[in-house]
């Protein structure tokens, strides 16, 4: 028997193996994931540029307009900003509620210098700015700036789901024309349960074979189903291209057999049928693996049993062998519809417009708009499908049951 | 007692790869009510008989025939045949109650008279009140229980049972013999049993059928089996025998005169042995007297005390007599003294029917 602090210090010891994959699971997971969750409500980017002008516009305003200290405030905050290189980002914000902001807060912020002298001389900011630009006579732009000043919104999250406010702080939908995420999730849904449903219906019996081929032969289904596994996913997508397109292997033969003229020739890629196609195949392994595993622990005899005991194959599949087979089913399906729930490269590259999913978006938001705090509240709201949809796979199978491997 | 026949195998043969038989030429008729032990080592081809009745093997050629129809075309799921499985095979995502509704399930019988049925045969095998546990719940025992129960439920004719007591330990496999003769009496079925054990096949069968290498060496009662083995490897896989090596020199009314190295021995002639021919001598150890009035016996020789065992109710001596070493005799303990000591020289000896000359084999092969 050790003595009780030698043990203390061996766990420690055995801790501190664990470390660096605390830290690496903390710094490439946790931290990202916490920093885009905050992004995605928190914005203090105006807030910080024009603390001032935002202080001045709290309250009543009288005849619409704010009251003159908030038009003093902004310009001297402007040129300030402008010379710490804020002033784009904050333009941006602010355009987001006011469309056309964003320049009039630019060319302010450049012109307000001019001014400054008549400003000295006694002339009010209230009669400058206007000779800058019109807008500052208009009470939207002032409560768009007002809007955007705060630290903390939910307003990602409202847009991310075609809502939003209106003029009196009530929720509403978004007009017709700007909504676009909600019918964007349910594309997603849609997709990844079709593409859950194709990897079944094809991986269940492939497993299936695996599981019960001579060990040859199974090795062998094995590695197909594996290398492809292991070429990488922009090669596998491309061949897809290669196969699919108008010019491509697939429409060549079928125009060859004449199954399909030459001035009609199918659209199989850049669209709804090219992600699902490419999705289902790359996705694939996903199902077969776990699929296999739980298979191969399913004993041949009891299908001998079953038969003995006056079970037809259909009766014995149905109440012997499927039931067993379940815990593979929910993981394997588990596995392809979290997957395909994120999936962004082969929807991209094959999708077209039509096959276009929510990461897709998400990535817009990331890289080009630039609006991360949209693109956050977007993947906030994936993850929130996600594990509600675990929680509900987990209450209707149990986790407990799953077998990954 | 007349014999109904229930099963026929008719020069029935199985070949996996086309080229060698796992099963040569098998006859063989299982009687209704009996209880029939396929005995044999691995690899002997018992199994592949029992499956090929069950319908999960197809015969390569010959035809096996139940009442009389040839089941050749017939799907397991079609020949009515319980079958108990060498590791149970129970369905572990059901309940026991589960398992042993599932065939009455599948031939469409009502609720009622299913449940009525899986209580009557759960009192028959003594399992009451375990209805609502799985199978990962239960002892091996209980779960072999269950599997036999299963293969009962359905009041099957006929039950073939595959090593179905290989996994359980000794005593609850004693256990399980017992009960597994005293269901199959009640119910009066045709039970088809496989095993390598050859103790399993004597405590339960009405006849063995000892298999070596795809053929039936004999079938037989128990009893004709231990006391008149025909065939050297019967010799050697039912119960003890020192087999030994000779030649016949002479032959006289259903007896012979043998010469094994060098030492004459009489035996009873149980091959067709015509003399100058070799012949395997089989003498069980307990039919072998030490120390004895040598005057009783046929053959009677001196022979040196090599080793001595203690076996509780006997004691087992290894002696030599001559060259012929390792000499199997087993002394019963009556007096509490063996009378004998290593490095003894002692009297030998046994009756010339207790010694069978069989055919020749070079080397007997050794169960298991």
């Amino acid at each position: 028997m050790r003595p009780a602090s030698d043990r203390a210090a061996r766990r420690l010891r055995a801790g501190g193996l664990a470390l660096p994959l605390v830290a690496f699971i903390f710094l490439s997971f946790l931290a990202p994931l916490g920093n885009l969750l905050t992004r995605s409500v928190h914005e203090p980017v105006v807030a910080d540029a024009l603390p001032e002008t935002l202080r001045a516009l709290e309250g009543e305003w009288s005849g619409g307009l704010p009251p003159d200290a908030a038009f003093d405030a902004i310009a001297h905050e402007l040129p300030v900003a402008r010379e710490t290189r804020q002033i784009g980002p904050t333009a941006t914000r602010v355009n987001r509620r006011e469309s056309g902001m964003r320049s009039v807060i630019v060319k302010t912020a450049r012109r307000v210098a001019r001014l400054e002298s008549r400003a000295q001389a006694g002339e009010p900011w209230r009669q400058l700015l206007p000779e800058i630009d019109e807008a500052w006579e208009r009470p939207e732009s002032w409560q768009a700036i007002r809007a955007a000043g705060e630290r903390f919104t939910d307003r990602h999250y409202l847009n991310a789901l075609d809502l939003d406010r209106d003029a009196n702080g009530d929720v509403v939908r978004q007009p017709p024309e700007r909504r676009i995420y909600v019918a964007l999730f349910l594309r997603t849904l849609v997709v990844s349960l079709g593409v859950t449903v194709l990897c079944l219906l094809i991986g269940y019996p492939l497993a299936h074979l695996i599981a019960n081929a001579s060990a040859g032969t199974s090795r062998m289904l094995l590695l197909l189903v594996l290398v492809p596994f292991w070429t990488s996913l922009l090669v596998r997508t491309t061949a897809w291209i290669v196969l699919l397109q108008q010019q491509g292997t697939v429409n060549d033969l079928l125009v060859w057999i004449g199954l399909v003229p030459d001035d009609a020739r199918l659209s199989m890629i850049y669209n709804m049928t090219g992600t699902f196609v490419a999705m289902t195949h790359v996705l694939l392994p996903f199902m077969v693996l776990p699929l296999y595993s739980v298979m191969r622990s399913i004993p041949n005899v009891h299908m001998d049993a079953a038969a003995s005991l006056g079970a037809n194959p259909t009766q014995a599949f149905v109440r012997v062998y499927w039931p067993q087979s379940l815990p593979g089913v929910a993981a394997g399906s588990l596995l392809v519809f979290i997957l395909s729930i994120g999936y962004y490269i082969t929807p991209a590259l094959v999708g077209g417009q039509s096959g276009q999913l929510i990461s897709n978006m998400i990535a817009h938001h990331m890289q080009t708009s630039l609006n991360w705090g949209l693109a956050a509240a977007l993947g906030g709201v994936l993850l929130l499908a996600v594990l509600a949809l675990y929680l509900i796979f987990d209450r209707l199978v149990g986790i407990d049951k799953l077998r990954l491997g | 007692m007349p014999t109904d026949v229930h099963v026929v195998y008719e020069d029935v043969r199985k070949s996996y790869d086309g080229s060698t038989w796992v099963v040569h030429g098998l006859d063989l008729e299982v009687h209704r009510g009996e209880f029939l032990t396929l005995l044999g080592p691995s690899g002997s081809g018992k199994t592949t008989c029992l499956m090929m009745l069950a319908g999960f093997e197809a015969a390569t050629e010959g035809a096996i025939r139940i009442d009389g129809e040839s089941v050749q075309d017939l799907p397991p799921d079609k020949r009515g045949i319980g079958v108990v499985f060498q590791n149970y095979a129970l369905f572990p995502h059901m309940t026991v109650a589960g398992n042993l509704a599932f065939p009455l399930e599948v031939r469409g019988m009502a609720p009622a008279e299913r449940a009525e049925r899986v209580e009557r045969v759960l009192r028959l095998v003594r399992l009451e009140g375990m209805e609502a546990r799985r199978p990962a719940q239960l002892s091996g025992g209980q779960q072999q229980r269950v599997a036999i129960a299963r293969a009962l439920v359905f009041e099957p004719e006929l039950v073939l049972m595959d090593e179905p007591l290989g996994a359980l330990d000794r005593r609850l496999r004693e256990e399980m013999q017992y009960e597994i003769r005293r269901i199959q009496r009640e119910l009066g079925v045709t039970v088809v049993y496989v095993t390598h054990d050859q103790q399993e096949a004597m405590v339960m069968s009405d006849r063995v059928a000892v298999f070596n290498e795809g053929r039936i060496e004999q079938i037989d009662p128990p009893e004709v089996l231990y006391e008149e083995p025909e065939r050297a490897f019967v010799a050697r896989f039912i119960g003890e025998n020192n087999l030994l090596h000779g030649t016949v020199l002479g032959l006289r009314d259903g007896f012979c005169d043998v010469d094994v190295g060098g030492i004459a021995m009489r035996a009873a002639c149980i091959a067709p042995l015509k003399v100058g021919e070799p012949t395997t001598l089989a003498i069980r150890p307990e039919r072998v007297g030490v120390g004895d009035s040598p005057d009783r016996y046929a053959n009677d020789f001196e022979a040196t005390v090599d080793d001595i065992t203690f076996l509780g109710d006997h004691l087992r001596v290894n002696l030599s007599i001559g060259e012929i070493k390792d000499f199997v005799a087993k002394i019963p303990n009556v007096t509490g003294q063996g009378g004998v000591l290593e490095g003894d020289r002692v009297r030998l000896g046994w009756a010339a029917l207790n010694c069978r000359a069989l055919e020749a084999v070079a080397e007997v092969p050794s169960p298991q």
